[in-house]
């Protein structure tokens, strides 16, 4: 169960202006701003949820998953996920936990995408049975099949995010991130990817964190979403209480749109 | 352990997926070696001595620093260029998994093409070892081991400090090259060529003369054999640079990128 | 013309704007020059008459190198242009109706100058406070100071031309990281960055001289210093000019074939 507690967070900017003369006077004093990237964030998470996570860019959904993943600290508020602080226990805590970054890719380039998957095993220390039952399990559902021997380089980006997808969840995660998954992928590995996600969490009760624009993500797999917009919780409910807000007969995109207008984010 | 060493030979079997461009790697890092005696060579072609000291003594204190520096930075690659693992997210990465961020960070970047001049470095102390006369025992041996290995280590001590004023900052950080690059090119000569002043910032600051200087005097039987002690003392100097590290990331962790 | 104008300034701009770079940029610089100045001093001690120029002009050449370093380190190159190259997101230029080579060009112009003007005058004003023969001092008449100056400037030029075509030769490889290491490695040996020119022995140095990388920052170093003078100005400036035109030429065929070979690769 994943818990968070009016978490807040902000962060000073240096500012930075155009011109010569800017450019000069930059060489001898600074300025900052301060920017509120969270403020007073709570929501539970239910084990086994899938739950879209979707404003604005520049909104905080980014610095709301660093502060699970246990990358940042907040500046106030209080976080547990299954009864562990993220950034306090880091090690115990992010051997549970699998993250998908879409466009930065944890494979090696050079090398068959084998070896990452085999490298990956020894460092969450998966014993070698699971960690051959799970490569199994996920060559067949992502069908990985020809392409595991070869470098990451040489795949396309639907090839490649299967893999990444499937290097996330070698060690049996209970808990995955997905930030931006399906991003620049074509119809088939779209579905192929929806598909899984949903049989995964089917299957093994994993929670899903999902981060996306993409509204047919959403449409085809988040029982919740979460709206956050300028650092705050907008709206938390289901996709048909979110449609019924916005006006009838409009599609996700046009519903989410249209709130975006009304909230002024 | 184990695991390091799979990360190093994925290192080497990535790099080595390009055969040409590590060839030329292999022979650019080389080149800087060659160059560097060469302009040792120079020196002694033109003024027939160097100071008080013959040709073989002066190169083995370059090869001991040479040696050194291309182990830290084979080995320990990942802290010297750690802007960029911060700068493209990579660390947050690292954060995420379930191991040490110091072990982690060095298994992130290995410089294979660092290992023929780690070989070249050692040939030149062997060739300095012999041809500046000097009466090996072994505990002279075992002294010119620990130049070696606590210089490497005194390397990553500069490369721990660097990565962690790169949670600060990514800007104005070519400084730390004065004691990476610039202890390296320096330490062609003994310290004690460069002036009092020289001398005692490698000893007291960046203990580099630790390494070099002040346990080539005893090995000579021109110094102290307290000072065959040096190199391992002279490690003190990874406490501030090992508390730099943590500070650091506490700053990451507050702060963000 | 006025769009090489545009990118010049914005990245001379962006240039300007890095400050604390410039202070350690600066600091690492004089270290630099103390510790060369420190080594040929224990020399010059040593066996003066050896040396193979005076020690004053040995002194100046070590401070106006380090004052203009950025101008001729061919390691101030960037790591970017080759990687677009290599992944081929540089075939996005073509759909602009710019010439790459230009833009690329004035992008170092711009880079190289910029760092230089945050540096250049601390290390000059520092390094002429230091006491003669240490330190630096202007020995040279002024029609010599100006043709310092317009060898500077072909160093410049040389030294953007030879980025360029390092840059080019990258088309025709996989992996530029070899180039990246290997070409600056020849290039500190051959420009007098480790050791000034006129130490070497004679066939070396005639080998050095000749050389496109000799007419790096050699020449304009060494006129500066008063150990270039007269005829010998004009033949090795002549030189300089020649390798610009060479490098240049080259390095624009390269470029362009490369490009027309990445159109057709597709993908």
């Amino acid at each position: 169960m994943i818990e968070m507690k009016g978490i807040c967070k902000t962060y000073r900017v240096r500012k930075r202006e155009e011109g010569l003369g800017n450019a000069a006077k930059a060489l001898f004093s600074r300025e900052y701003t301060e920017v509120e990237a969270l403020k007073d964030m709570s929501f539970t998470i239910p084990d086994g949820q899938i739950v879209g996570y979707i404003g604005p860019n520049g909104a905080g959904k980014s610095t709301t998953i660093k502060i699970l993943s246990g990358i940042l600290r907040p500046d106030r508020g209080e976080c547990s996920v299954n009864g562990m602080v993220p950034w306090r226990e880091r090690k115990k805590y992010v051997s549970r936990l699998g993250v998908v970054f879409g466009q930065r890719s944890q494979l090696w380039w050079d090398v068959p995408v084998m070896d990452s998957f085999c490298l990956l095993r020894d460092i969450y220390r998966v014993p070698e049975e699971r960690f051959q039952a799970n490569l199994e399990r996920l060559r067949e559902q992502l069908d990985l099949g020809d392409f595991l021997t070869a470098p990451a380089r040489t795949l396309s980006l639907g090839q490649r995010m299967r893999c990444e997808i499937a290097a996330a969840l070698l060690h049996g995660p209970d808990i995955l991130f997905l930030d931006e998954p399906s991003i620049g992928l074509d119809a088939v590995s779209k579905l192929k990817v929806r598909e899984f996600i949903r049989e995964e969490n089917q299957d093994r009760k994993t929670t899903v964190i999902l981060t996306t624009h993409d509204m047919q993500d959403i449409d085809a797999l988040c029982s919740r979403v979460l709206l956050i917009g300028k650092g705050r919780l907008l709206l938390d409910g289901s996709i048909g209480e979110i449609r019924a807000m916005a006006g009838e007969n409009l599609s996700t995109e046009e519903s989410v749109a249209d709130l975006y207008r009304r909230f002024g984010i | 352990m184990r695991l390091y060493w799979k990360f190093f030979s994925i290192h080497l079997k990535s790099e080595m997926a390009y055969p040409a461009s590590f060839f030329l790697s292999c022979a650019g890092r080389l080149l800087l070696t060659i160059n560097a005696l060469a302009g040792i060579g120079l020196m002694i072609w033109r003024f027939g001595a160097i100071g008080d000291y013959t040709a073989g003594e002066v190169l083995l204190g370059f090869g001991v620093v040479m040696t050194a520096f291309n182990i830290a930075e084979c080995f320990a690659r990942g802290f010297d260029v750690f802007s960029k693992i911060v700068r493209e997210g990579t660390f947050d990465r690292l954060v995420v998994r379930p191991r040490g961020l110091v072990f982690q960070v060095i298994c992130q970047d290995m410089r294979m093409a660092s290992l023929p001049n780690i070989v070249l470095g050692s040939l030149v102390i062997l060739y300095g070892a012999r041809a500046s006369g000097i009466a090996w025992t072994v505990p002279k041996a075992l002294v010119l081991l620990s130049m070696v290995a606590c210089g490497s280590l005194l390397f990553f001590g500069v490369f721990l400090v660097y990565a962690a004023l790169c949670f600060f900052t990514m800007e104005g950080l070519e400084f730390i090259n004065i004691f990476t690059d610039g202890i390296r090119t320096f330490s062609q000569f003994p310290f004690d060529i460069y002036g009092k002043g020289v001398l005692f910032f490698t000893t007291a600051v960046m203990p580099m003369a630790m390494v070099q200087y002040w346990p080539l005097q005893y090995l000579m039987g021109k110094g102290r054999a307290i000072y065959g002690m040096f190199p391992v003392l002279s490690l003190w100097f990874l406490i501030p640079c090992w508390l730099a590290w943590r500070l650091g990331i506490r700053h990451y962790a507050s702060a963000g990128s | 013309m006025r769009q090489y104008t545009s990118f010049f300034r914005i990245h001379f701009l962006a240039g300007l704007q890095y400050r604390a770079a410039a202070f350690a940029g600066f600091f690492t610089q004089l270290f630099w020059g103390l510790m060369e100045v420190l080594l040929f001093r224990a020399f010059y001690r040593y066996a003066p008459e050896r040396l193979p120029m005076d020690m004053q002009a040995l002194s100046s050449y070590i401070w106006i190198q380090q004052g203009t370093l950025s101008i001729w380190n061919l390691f101030g190159w960037e790591r970017e242009l080759f990687q677009a190259v290599q992944t081929g997101s540089v075939a996005y230029e073509l759909t602009r109706p710019t010439d790459l080579y230009a833009m690329w060009s004035a992008r170092g112009l711009a880079g190289r100058l910029s760092k230089t003007m945050t540096r250049i005058i601390p290390v000059l004003v520092v390094s002429s406070l230091l006491p003669a023969p240490y330190g630096l001092r202007l020995t040279i008449s002024f029609p010599v100071f100006l043709a310092f100056l317009f060898s500077m400037a072909l160093t410049l030029w040389l030294c953007v031309a030879m980025c360029m075509l390092c840059y080019s030769l990258t088309f025709y490889m996989t992996d530029y990281r070899g180039i990246f290491t290997f070409v600056p490695a020849v290039a500190e040996l051959l420009s007098g960055d480790l050791l000034p020119l006129p130490f070497f022995p004679p066939v070396l140095r005639k080998i050095a001289e000749l050389s496109p990388f000799g007419s790096l920052q050699n020449v304009p170093l060494r006129i500066f210093g008063g150990d270039i003078g007269g005829v010998g100005i004009l033949r090795a400036v002549g030189l300089q000019v020649f390798w610009c035109l060479c490098v240049t030429a080259l390095g624009y065929a390269l470029m362009n074939r490369g490009l027309r070979r990445a159109v057709i690769a597709g993908g």
